[in-house]
């Protein structure tokens, strides 16, 4: 039984990678960057959330939508700020930008909140399930992660193959040149991209928070870096990736903490990136891309 | 990709000037402020950072040789560094009552402490530098602070049954009463020999700035940047990429390990949680803000930036943010296209301007 109580943990932290491995894996198919700062919204929409319920004593559904709406237009911002005049530039400089917003963030919320953790509350009130007579217990925590990663999946796919901007970010990702000749607005979609992985991230540091309540300036770092790995893993750009990627890198990481080590849990989760990279370098769902001199 | 060939060939040649200016700009630094400390003019604060500015303009030229020459962005030089300190802080403690002579200890020590780190560099470089770009970034990052963490979670001691090593708990050591503790888990290591000084620090540098401009300068250094500015084409002229990577990747982590050493023997303890994901940050922004490629511009955005938040005591809280906004800002100015033909055009009016006041000075003088 502790094995099954291990691998529901694991699908549980794994579908908070899901949620934001989406917002990865869509900016990266998009705007063809790696967006360092992701992990670090999560935490923003994390702190918005904990003032929203303490400091002002809203209730969780609207602190909820105030952090979606409040890492929206972060996303926007940062954007227009930091990525935008560097759409020429090498992917170098891009990365660092990168980099350097990340630590921003991270260093403007230690700024403003102190380096203390803050006891957050879970924003979750869902009983928890005991199956087997309470030798497995599904807390309300994970089963809201699991059914709430499925939901974002299905909604965004659908966004995606359904409307006309989500076709248009499709055609962005395809060819760039071809989709603006064909009357997309390339700096729309990336605008729109970068909304929506950062409201995803905000949902994501809701379930993230939830589930392991403390929150300070450097908790969306690791898990961060640990959805790429899980985007990288699935697929980058596929969006049922992204899922089946987040899963399998929150399965691997419990797994390796309960049965290999502690210390190198993580270690692992990263020995999984490089040999995916090493044996199959486009994920599980990717597309194969030929390098063009 | 034209300018960029341009840029190349005008640097090669005047590459020895710039190099011997280099060393010169070390030397009479180096001689400023061992006259200005021995007649007792700088304050005891600024005296304790010498030592300190010399592993940091070290670590940025390494960082710089991975970043400007190779092109691949490595976030796990605090790691490396981390590998040199305890392990050449180990060495030191072991053979502190057989080798009595520190010129002869420490040297030593830093020796063992750069082999170290290149080994693991070269450890980790094999899986590693077959990626590139972002994941290469992500990786190194991660295993600087698995290396972090794996260290600060080590109990290693010895006694008369032999070494003992714990990844849980000291008591879980066994060690027997006569026994050494080596390295204490998260209270890290203590006892080191403080060996440290600035005429050491300074002669480090020297060495490492002859090894990075001759690097740069030789078949092997020339190779890399062909593989920098085009992989296909250098491929296709028969370069071996991820051989002439992983000598570039085992030299950095070479010199990130003697920064470690030169480091871990200025204090009497030393914890691994001081290796962290800032510390790399940190080397990173010395590289940005002296010009990525550029070795002199590192040594001296190094110094600049560890005495500016020491100087102004106002802006230390703010010193971490402003390293945010040094990347960003930096990165803008120096990519975007338009900021680059600003600068480019202005530099021109400004040198221009230059050379007539000289022309005239030198007629003023006849």
């Amino acid at each position: 039984m502790g094995f099954l109580n291990n691998l529901i943990n694991g699908i549980s932290l794994g579908s908070i990678y899901a949620v934001i491995a989406l917002g990865y894996t869509l900016v990266y198919g998009i705007a063809k960057m790696l967006n360092f700062a992701h992990g670090d919204v999560i935490m923003v929409g994390g702190y918005v959330i904990f003032i929203a319920m303490t400091s002002f004593g809203l209730n969780s559904w609207i602190s909820i939508l105030l952090a979606v709406i409040a890492c929206t237009l972060l996303g926007i911002v940062i954007e227009k700020v930091a990525y935008k005049p560097l759409r020429q530039a090498t992917s170098l400089a891009v990365l660092i930008t990168a980099i350097g917003v990340s630590y921003f963030l991270q260093n403007m919320a230690l700024l403003i909140f102190g380096e203390k953790p803050v006891n957050f509350t879970s924003v979750v009130n869902v009983p928890s399930l005991k199956l087997f007579d309470g030798k497995i217990v599904i807390s309300g925590e994970t089963s809201t992660a699991i059914v709430i990663s499925i939901l974002i999946v299905v909604g965004l796919s659908l966004f995606i193959n359904k409307t006309k901007s989500g076709r248009a970010m499709l055609a962005v990702s395809e060819d760039r040149g071809a989709a603006e000749l064909m009357g997309v607005n390339i700096n729309r979609t990336i605008s729109l991209t970068f909304a929506i992985g950062s409201g995803l991230a905000a949902i994501a540091g809701a379930l993230l928070c939830s589930a392991y309540p403390t929150l300070q300036n450097t908790t969306g770092a690791m898990p961060g870096i640990k959805a790429f790995v899980a985007a990288v893993f699935g697929g980058i750009g596929s969006i049922p990736g992204a899922m089946i990627g987040g899963i399998l890198i929150g399965i691997i990481e419990i797994l390796g903490r309960a049965y290999i080590s502690p210390q190198l849990a993580d270690a692992i989760v990263f020995a999984v990136l490089i040999l995916v990279l090493i044996i199959k370098p486009t994920g599980i769902l990717g597309k194969k891309i030929n390098e063009k001199v | 990709m034209k300018n960029e060939n341009k840029a190349a060939k005008k640097k090669l040649a005047p590459l020895t000037k710039k190099s011997f200016i280099t060393y010169a700009m070390v030397l009479i630094a180096f001689a400023v402020m061992q006259i200005l400390s021995s007649g007792g003019y700088i304050s005891s604060m600024l005296t304790g950072l010498l030592v300190p500015l010399c592993v940091y303009s070290i670590l940025a030229v390494s960082l710089n040789l991975t970043v400007g020459i190779l092109g691949e962005l490595s976030l796990g030089q605090a790691g490396f560094m981390c590998v040199g300190a305890y392990t050449s802080a180990v060495f030191s403690q072991l053979t502190s009552e057989t080798i009595t002579q520190p010129l002869i200890r420490f040297p030593l020590a830093i020796i063992i402490g750069g082999i170290f780190a290149a080994i693991f560099g070269i450890l980790i470089g094999i899986p590693v530098l077959r990626l590139n770009g972002d994941y290469l970034a992500i990786v190194t990052l991660a295993f600087g602070e698995i290396i972090k963490n794996v260290f600060a979670a080590m109990y290693v001691g010895y006694d008369s049954k032999g070494v003992h090593i714990s990844l849980k708990s000291l008591s879980n050591l066994n060690l027997e009463n006569d026994g050494t503790l080596l390295l204490n888990g998260p209270q890290g290591i203590s006892g080191t020999p403080n060996d440290s000084t600035f005429l050491i620090g300074a002669i480090m540098l020297m060495l490492t700035l002859i090894i990075a401009y001759n690097f740069i300068n030789s078949r092997t250094g020339r190779a890399v940047m062909s593989i920098r500015d085009n992989v296909i084409a250098a491929q296709s002229v028969g370069l071996n990429i991820t051989k002439y990577k992983l000598i570039t990747f085992a030299l950095t982590a070479f010199i990130a390990g003697t920064a470690g050493a030169l480091y871990s023997h200025n204090f009497y303890t030393l914890q691994a949680s001081k290796f962290d994901y800032n510390l790399s940050i940190l080397i990173l922004v010395f590289v940005v803000l002296g010009g990525i490629g550029n070795i002199r511009g590192s040594v001296i955005a190094a110094v600049v930036l560890v005495l500016l938040p020491e100087m102004l005591r106002g802006i230390s809280s703010y010193r971490m943010l402003i390293y945010a906004v040094i990347l960003i800002v930096m990165m803008i100015i120096t990519s975007n296209e338009k900021s680059k033909a600003f600068i480019e055009a202005n530099t021109q009016k400004f040198k221009a301007l230059f050379k007539r006041g000289k022309t005239a000075e030198a007629k003023e003088a006849e």
